[in-house]
């Protein structure tokens, strides 16, 4: 694959299988491929890759810091601030820096240029390889809430050719959004289960909001009932692949194991994924 | 001399919102002529972040000069303690029962924030 393409993979409900799916595609490719782990706030596709970390790199968001000196307490910057990360109630405003999102506004918008930004590190993003397989992930500062800026930076660092899978964090919040705009074709995944189904669709929501094409795969096939395909086929949404529900499969993940390895009947499974992904990919 | 009481309805029997930040409804009641008004707290009620800030800088700017509420985090203080109104802790029932603990001088400013922020 000569062109760059980017395939997300998400899930409305956590704990559904992401990463097993984009840890094994990965490992499916046998070529040259970027795994990008933005899940920063509990990033795990490492602990089955196991990859020699190569470089490591603090990221931070820019703060304000204001020159008390030189404010007159007009309020401006604290009239701007939707995240209410600096507030001024006709007095020297108080910086809130854990709620900020970095924007840089009450730098701008300062009359008396009173405040200067600060560099506040919320995170690393780590690079290492594993065997074909070059992992890229984020890793949010404990206490730190902003993960967006950091998902960013670890986005950043994507090839501009060959496949970049995308590891997303669950939901349907700021940090599921950075992760998956910008790609190509977006994966679902999920599992037969009122829970399941029940983010699914609020997935599928944000999902056709951002206007990316995408499949499901619905992991644990049979361990629930069939609601969940009952809702792709009303929606015209296509079931990419099923996975089984294998107690295999759960023991394997329990050791750190990458699936296709420890059971390699399960290659096939896998392959077909990523060849309907990359026809899927490629048509947009 | 107003002051600004957490409630979750909006009379004086109301019961007192023991939260700050996602109170329901602050009561601005005037120690003067003992008429109240009523200011919701909707917009903070479902932030994710930042209710305990956006909360004071709503109670700092209807002119209240003192609030009464269960507990308060530590930026909701912060913000307090820079707009100069005094946070008072109870732990009665109703908005008139904690108006009544202030009226007869039971209630003393908190000197930090009680609890932790996302406390409850």
């Amino acid at each position: 694959m000569s062109e760059g393409v980017r395939i997300a993979i998400a899930s409305g409900k956590g704990g559904t299988g992401k990463t097993t799916v984009a840890v094994n595609l990965a490992w499916s490719v046998h070529e040259p491929v970027q795994l990008l782990d933005c899940d920063v706030e509990e990033p795990n596709a490492h602990l089955f890759l196991r990859p020699e970390i190569q470089r490591s790199e603090t990221v931070s968001i820019p703060v304000p810091e204001v020159d008390e000196s030189r404010c007159d307490a007009c309020g401006e910057c604290s009239r701007l601030c939707a995240w209410h990360a600096i507030v001024s109630l006709k007095t020297r405003p108080l910086v809130f820096p854990d709620l900020c999102h970095g924007c840089g506004g009450c730098a701008r918008i300062c009359p008396l240029e009173a405040i200067r930004e600060m560099d506040r590190p919320i995170g690393t993003v780590e690079t290492g390889v594993s065997g074909p397989v070059n992992l890229v992930q984020g890793r949010l500062n404990i206490g730190a809430p902003m993960a967006p800026p950091l998902i960013r930076a670890v986005k950043a660092r994507a090839h501009g050719s060959g496949l970049v899978i995308v590891d997303a964090p669950p939901g349907t919040s700021c940090p599921v959004i950075a992760a998956v705009r910008d790609c190509d074709f977006l994966v679902l995944v999920t599992e037969p289960t009122p829970f399941g189904l029940h983010d699914l669709v609020l997935a599928v929501d944000m999902v056709r909001e951002l206007r990316i094409p995408f499949g499901v795969v619905i992991n644990r096939a049979g361990m629930g009932d069939d609601r969940t395909a009952v809702f792709c086929r009303n929606q015209n949404i296509p079931i990419l692949q099923e996975i089984p529900d294998d107690r295999r499969i759960a023991e394997a993940y329990a050791r750190g194991r990458i699936v296709v390895e420890a059971l390699p009947e399960y290659q096939s499974l896998f392959q077909q994924l990523l060849a309907a992904l990359r026809a899927a990919a490629k048509k947009g | 001399m107003k002051i600004a009481i957490t409630a979750a309805g909006a009379t004086l029997d109301a019961p007192l919102d023991p939260r700050f930040g996602r109170a329901v409804n602050f009561i601005l009641y005037d120690l003067d002529s003992g008429k109240f008004e009523v200011i919701d707290n909707l917009q903070n009620l479902e932030a994710a972040q930042g209710a305990g800030i956006q909360a004071a800088e709503t109670v700092a700017r209807a002119g209240a000069d003192g609030l009464i509420t269960g507990h308060c985090g530590p930026k909701a203080f912060r913000v307090l303690a820079a707009a100069g109104i005094p946070v008072y802790n109870t732990s009665v029932a109703t908005v008139a029962q904690a108006l009544e603990e202030y009226r007869e001088g039971r209630l003393v400013p908190a000197r930090s924030a009680d609890v932790e922020g996302h406390w409850a």
